[in-house]
């Protein structure tokens, strides 16, 4: 069932290149996939969980997320997902979603940020932020993104990122730039959003968190960014390290304006 | 161009004292330069990462070419550009017996291969190519992508002559040597492919027996 619906998944990929030739031996796959996303996107599952886990009393303080300040005020989840990265007073620190989401863990929790940073992903307490991050960027579908950009700090992170995200390195001279920094490119059949300018920037960064398809699991953005420095040939980032906050940024800032969040959407 | 280059730093220092002083009569905050977030960059990149499997910190080290092709993208000057690529023809390891042509069926599993040096694969596993990742290949492998350009049928158009076979050996191994700051990786260069998968890979291109011309 799984590798039918990758099938389906890589077909359907097909064809927004498809050449005539190709269009029908992928004609099949793609009304299948069709099919499939009609049964609905499982993100929903992590949703309902993610909204259930901010309202539950838990850790060694037993309390609940809904005092969580997410830059809209505390307990204000609605819109918040569009304006992430940002600068937050308390920590003095450009946090995005999930380095955020530690932050409340622990001040209002009692759970040490530094071991579910250290967690593998899909694994205990990261298994929680999954579910909460896709509600909270559920929270915001259909919103424009919109960073601030006012405080030295936020312009400071954007300025990393951008560099960041130019930094050709490793055994294969590879930067994000080199996948993402054209139009209209693809690898194998993936399409590749050209993550320097809108509104790809947004469609790009505006889908993460997501539902894979492949893997049947909810990856977040830090999940995203640590599978492409992955296949980068480049060392591990450390989750929620300021590189990875850096390129949120950068993307983020970017997408301003241009497009709205689908997240969490589904990929192959 | 020295002359252009002077005046480029007149009109920055000006510019730069103009902001200072607007700086003064603002919020008194010091003003802060491009140059000031390349260092803030460094020291994010030295921060953020941790060695995981065979993979160490090193990765992020660059040499002359990553830094320029980091900062300036496809659009680097005339002299680095020549710069550049006259020192990677230079470098490039010429086959140690003369032969260029190795086996095509080999060449299309390399070519397959998106195998090798992440965090996630072991010491001893054979490195790919992943060609077909960013090139049309052959007619029948129709999951390609568009990075680079399409190679099909390129024996076919280029012939298969010591002349194109010399250039698609350097080509893989420094492609640096006809276009800097490529998106191409230097496979012979960093050791990603060996003499004879390059052979093999040369073989796909330009045996005429391959289906990259046979087909």
């Amino acid at each position: 069932m799984k590798n039918s619906t990758y099938a389906a998944c890589v077909a359907a990929s097909a064809l927004m290149f498809a050449t005539p030739a190709l269009a029908d031996a992928t004609a099949d796959g793609i009304a299948k996939y069709r099919e499939a996303l009609a049964e609905g996107n499982p993100a929903e599952l992590w949703e309902m969980r993610g909204e259930e886990l901010w309202k539950e009393a838990r850790g060694p303080k037993k309390a609940t997320l809904e005092k969580c300040d997410l830059g809209q005020g505390p307990g204000v989840v609605k819109g918040a997902f569009v304006t992430l990265p940002r600068h937050f007073a308390d920590t003095n620190r450009v946090q995005d979603l999930e380095s955020r989401l530690l932050t409340c863990m622990e001040t209002l929790q009692g759970i040490p940020a530094d071991e579910v940073a250290k967690t593998p992903f899909g694994k205990g307490e990261q298994k929680n932020i999954e579910a909460l991050v896709a509600w909270i960027s559920a929270e915001s579908r259909g919103m424009k993104f919109n960073l601030p950009m006012a405080h030295p700090e936020e312009k400071r992170m954007y300025e990393i990122g951008k560099r960041a995200f130019n930094y050709r390195g490793g055994t294969h001279d590879f930067g994000c730039v080199t996948c993402h920094g054209e139009d209209g490119k693809r690898i194998r059949l993936q399409d590749l959003p050209n993550l320097t300018k809108g509104p790809d920037a947004a469609r790009g960064f505006g889908s993460w968190p997501a539902y894979r398809v492949s893997s049947g699991e909810l990856w977040s953005m830090q999940r995203r960014l640590n599978d492409c420095f992955r296949q980068q040939r480049f060392p591990y980032p450390v989750y929620g390290s300021d590189v990875t906050i850096a390129l949120s940024s950068y993307l983020g800032v970017t997408a301003n304006g241009t497009g709205e969040s689908i997240a969490p959407a589904i990929k192959r | 161009m020295n002359i252009r280059i002077r005046q480029g730093a007149v009109a920055l220092a000006v510019l730069a004292t103009l902001a200072a002083v607007a700086g003064c009569a603002g919020t008194g905050a010091a003003t802060v330069t491009s140059a000031d977030y390349d260092k803030d960059a460094a020291a994010v990149m030295a921060a953020s990462f941790r060695e995981q499997g065979i993979v160490k910190t090193d990765r992020l080290t660059q040499d002359e070419v990553m830094v320029a092709c980091s900062k300036f993208g496809h659009s680097l000057d005339d002299d680095l550009r020549e710069r550049f690529q006259a020192a990677a023809l230079a470098e490039v390891k010429w086959p140690s017996d003369g032969k260029y042509i190795g086996d095509w069926k080999e060449g299309e599993k390399i070519a397959q291969s998106g195998r090798g040096l992440t965090w996630t694969d072991k010491a001893d596993a054979a490195n790919g190519g992943n060609c077909y990742n960013c090139h049309r290949i052959t007619k029948k492998e129709i999951s390609y992508g568009t990075i680079g350009p399409s190679l099909y049928q390129y024996g076919k158009v280029h012939g298969n002559t010591e002349t194109t076979q010399k250039y698609v050996w350097a080509k893989i191994w420094n492609p640096n040597a006809y276009s800097a700051c490529t998106n191409m990786p230097r496979f012979g260069t960093h050791g990603i492919l060996d003499e004879k998968q390059i052979r093999h890979i040369v073989a796909l291109l330009l045996d005429p027996k391959s289906p990259v011309n046979a087909e």
